[in-house]
């Protein structure tokens, strides 16, 4: 019997990915663990190994399109035997009806616990739809598990996609080419026929640009936001980086701005827990996370990923330094894991590197804030009534209105300048 | 473009009057969208109506009765032997029922407003479709909904001169009553029309290539409908291919396994195939695959964000109530409503003697996913209504969750299967337990009671 491999769950909630590269070919004999395939999920770019050693009898998947859980990905032969794939359909086959789309392949030996399409009324799928609430996320409290309205009403409350939950999935697109976004909050009004002004393209959103923009919106739909500006005189602290290079280097590592910013960070998050949290809006409860698992924004060919360091508050500066450099290195390369850049706490996006004056960046949501750094640059500022040329960082920390307000984030955002101003203190912290 | 020709601007374009088009534009209209439907014959009902469904389910209605005066004879009535006139019988069905129906679906066209264009519709780019007919025009859209369904595969590398050899739609045609009668094909069409030709009098040879008749379903359910027909064919030969036919006099010879045999007719019955040549599609961004079928999302849009697709266009199973359920799920997407086709039981039914229907999961679907089912099986031979029919030969089976008792899939045959497997439809899509199908009342005695008996022995 040929033996079929189907898209393993892949934990988060995650109920689909897009074919990235597909490494082997049909005839072809691999061994278990080689390298069958690349996807790319809402979270990274993976490389799925074969399960079993064989010869591959067909691959079912191409490059760009999208398979959900479940899905079969490749058959293999067994032993040469022909087996029952040969009497799949020739050319001409006689017409038949077929009783329902096709049964569900056997889900692989993972933690998938549910077969075949959720048990629900049409109608309570329906509301499901309209309430933008992804039914496999909810636990249905029917007869035989059937999933009720009110089940969908009570998880519609919730927001989707808490962190660590694994029954919070993205409400995600379904298969076919250029689907549409995930709609959030307002319609919007259909647009114009741009064609009447002049020739247009249409191109297709990739899957990561799909994901970000849907999160993006849900953020911004979601979430009233709130941004603080602030600046850090980051002179000593240059010239602390600049007199500690060689020694880093000499230990392998690149010592940057970026590590202190993370560290920093993480321990004024510690004096500010409120801004280490998320919000469970249905319960009215805010959940304060006693972790510090910082991700900082890595800008990629492909779009924004945002890998996660953990224990940032823990670690000594050198390790945060060689991790942060390892972990970019991966995200650019398309190689990161699923836990490189999942459990994040806060977030930090510098675009320092590119330039600009201040942005007011976008949280990622569940998290309730988000420090946006711009490029360090000489100004005049006026010290003991001197005018005094010193390396200034412009700051925007934007934050969730509804668990803290303006003065809560002014003070939080005095305390990260503070350790950025005093790197003295900043390593007797550590 | 011809000259003077400024075009039309409407909401919706539906190409194809089918089921799948006729339900997308007549639901357009209910949401207050300006629809016309382009109908190449300038007709509703598509191939449904005309050559497909309905005049089968007549002809088959008619072999039904022929049927059933033959077993009336072992209860003591003897009608004597049927004679058939075939102008009366075309008649009836040309005329008072596809006529019938036709007219009833353009009046309910009219009264909802939806505007019949006929000609035949070549898309111009996404927003545009030229119609090509007596007076050619210019339709512009927000939307369309290609629904241009499909038609009979033919078979490949073997032609025969002349109307000899028929496709399902000739067939339906009721040219005359063959002699002798090759059906090739035993999928649901070769063994719904030999039975109507069987009856009516043909010597019918059916031939399959793969080893059973109705390919896919579960063979306890296609054992009892395989008996009658090896009563009413004179032969039936599984595993053997078409190798040739050749037109020979008024007749055709034709090749088949290890025989050579002589018909006055043959009928083609291998499938069907999506419709999408010349639409000019190329000019969208709509996709079709080699075989035609056009890519959709569970909304039924197409890669082309101004174009949906419903219906035999999208592939199997190409059912008119698949399609009639996608249209009415496009036209509300159209139409800014969180619709999607979600169903998770689309009920297939074969017409014969006894009449096979099936919903869900089949039992060797779940077998070969590895799924954990019960599986309930009510034989009619004990039940009071089926006896009272002279027809003990039926059985109902209902597959069950094995953990949460939930009903997956049903299986029915026996007459009357048609429209017994609207309760099992009902209760997958619901997903209800066993225990709400066995705790639900079914009239004594009907056959419905045999999903209820069935539902009962799954009980703990």
């Amino acid at each position: 019997m040929p033996r079929t491999f189907v898209l393993p769950d892949l934990g988060e909630g995650l109920v689909e990915a897009e074919i990235v590269r597909v490494l082997v070919k049909e005839g072809e004999t691999i061994a278990e663990d080689a390298p069958l395939l690349e996807v790319e999920t809402d979270k990274a770019q993976v490389e799925i190994p074969s399960p079993m050693a064989g010869r591959i009898e067909k691959v079912h998947v191409a490059p760009h399109q999208t398979v959900r859980v479940g899905e079969v990905l490749v058959t293999f032969a067994d032993g040469g035997a022909p087996g029952t794939a040969d009497r799949a359909a020739p050319a001409a086959e006689s017409r038949r009806p077929q009783a329902s789309p096709p049964a569900p392949p056997p889900s692989a030996p993972s933690s998938s616990e549910r077969q075949g399409p959720v048990p629900a009324t049409p109608s309570t799928r329906r509301l499901a739809r309209e309430l933008g609430v992804d039914l496999r996320s909810v636990r249905g409290s029917g007869s035989g598990g059937r999933v009720l309205d009110d089940d969908v009403r009570a998880a519609a409350g919730r927001p989707a996609g808490r962190d660590g939950a694994a029954e919070a999935a993205p409400a995600a697109p379904r298969e076919g080419p250029a689907k549409p976004l995930a709609r959030v909050g307002l319609e919007p009004p259909p647009l114009p026929s741009f064609e009447q002004w002049g020739p247009v393209e249409r191109q297709p959103l990739s899957h990561l640009r799909r994901t970000i923009a849907e999160r993006m919106a849900l953020s911004a739909a979601l979430v009233p936001h709130v941004t603080h500006f602030d600046r850090a005189d980051i002179t000593d602290l240059d010239a602390l980086i600049r007199r500690n290079l060689e020694s880093a280097r000499e230990r392998g590592v690149t010592l940057t701005l970026t590590s202190f910013l993370l560290k920093a960070t993480a321990l004024a998050l510690r004096e500010h827990p409120i801004f280490n949290a998320s919000l469970d809006a249905e319960a009215g409860e805010l959940i304060v996370k006693r972790y510090h698992h910082l991700g900082v924004a890595v800008a990629t060919e492909r779009g924004l990923i945002v890998p996660v360091i953990r224990d940032v508050d823990k670690k000594p500066l050198i390790e945060l330094a060689r991790e942060l450099a390892a972990l970019a290195q991966r995200v650019r390369e398309g190689k990161a894991t699923l836990d490189d850049l999942r459990g994040g706490s806060f977030t930090i996006t510098n675009l320092g590197a590119l330039g600009g004056t201040g942005a007011m960046p976008i949280i990622n949501y569940p998290e309730v804030a988000i420090l946006g750094v711009a490029r360090a640059r000489e100004e005049a500022v006026v010290r003991d009534g001197q005018i005094v040329a010193r390396l200034m960082l412009p700051l925007s920390l934007t934050f969730d209105h509804r668990v803290g307000d303006g003065a809560d984030g002014a003070r939080f955002a005095t305390d990260i300048v503070r350790r950025l101003e005093r790197p003295d203190q900043l390593l007797l912290e550590l | 473009m011809v000259m003077g020709d400024l075009g039309r601007d409407v909401d919706v374009v539906v190409v194809g009057g089918g089921p799948g088009g006729y339900s997308a534009a007549f639901r357009c209209a209910e949401l207050g969208l300006e629809t016309a439907i382009v109908d190449a014959q300038a007709r509703l009902g598509g191939a449904c109506l005309y050559e497909g469904c309905i005049p089968s389910k007549a002809l088959l209605h008619v072999a039904g009765l022929i049927g059933e005066v033959e077993r009336a004879r072992e209860l003591g009535v003897d009608f004597g032997e049927p004679r058939v006139s075939l102008d009366p019988l075309r008649k009836w069905k040309s005329e008072r029922v596809i006529g019938k129906l036709s007219r009833g679906l353009a009046a309910v066209a009219k009264s909802k407003g939806v505007e019949v264009v006929g000609g035949r519709a070549v898309f111009e780019s996404s927003r545009q479709v030229r119609v090509e007919g007596d007076e050619a025009q210019t339709l512009r859209f927000a939307h369309a909904v290609v629904a241009t369904g499909s038609r009979p595969a033919p078979l490949p590398g073997i032609a025969v001169e002349g109307d000899r050899v028929m496709d399902s739609t000739a067939a339906l045609a009721l040219p005359d009553v063959p002699e002798r009668l090759l059906v090739v094909g035993g999928g649901y069409i070769g063994l719904e029309l030999g039975q109507v030709y069987a009856a009516l009098g043909s010597r019918v040879v059916l031939i399959e290539m793969l080893d059973g008749l109705l390919p896919g379903v579960d063979r306890d359910l296609v054992q009892p409908l395989a008996r009658r027909c090896q009563k009413l064919f004179a032969e039936i030969r599984l595993g053997t291919r078409l190798t040739g036919l050749r037109a020979a006099g008024g007749a055709v010879e034709a090749s088949y396994g290890d025989a050579t045999a002589t018909f006055d007719r043959v009928l083609v019955a291998v499938g069907r195939r999506a419709a999408t040549d010349g639409l000019g599609l190329e000019r969208t961004r709509a996709q079709a695959d080699a075989r035609g079928v056009i890519a959709i999302d569970e909304r039924g849009r197409t890669a082309d964000p101004h174009l949906y697709a419903v219906g035999d266009v999208t592939g199997e199973p190409m059912l008119a109530h698949r399609a009639m359920r996608q249209g009415k799920v496009a036209a509300e997407a159209i139409a800014g409503r969180a619709a999607a086709f979600d169903n998770v039981a689309i009920p297939a039914v074969v017409f014969t003697d006894p009449e096979v229907a099936w919903c869900g999961l089949t039992e060797s679907e779940a077998e070969r996913a590895g799924r954990a089912v019960k599986v309930a099986r009510f034989s009619w031979a004990a039940s009071g209504r089926a006896a009272t029919l002279g027809r003990a030969d039926g059985l109902t089976k209902l597959i069950a969750d094995a953990d949460s008792g939930r009903v997956v899939g049903v299986g029915i045959v026996g007459p009357g299967a048609g429209e017994l497997i609207a309760e099992g439809a009902l209760a997958v899509e619901a997903a209800l337990t066993v225990e709400d199908v066995a705790a639900t009342i079914h009239a004594h005695p009907t056959l419905s009671e045999t999903l209820m008996e069935a539902a009962e022995t799954l009980l703990t």
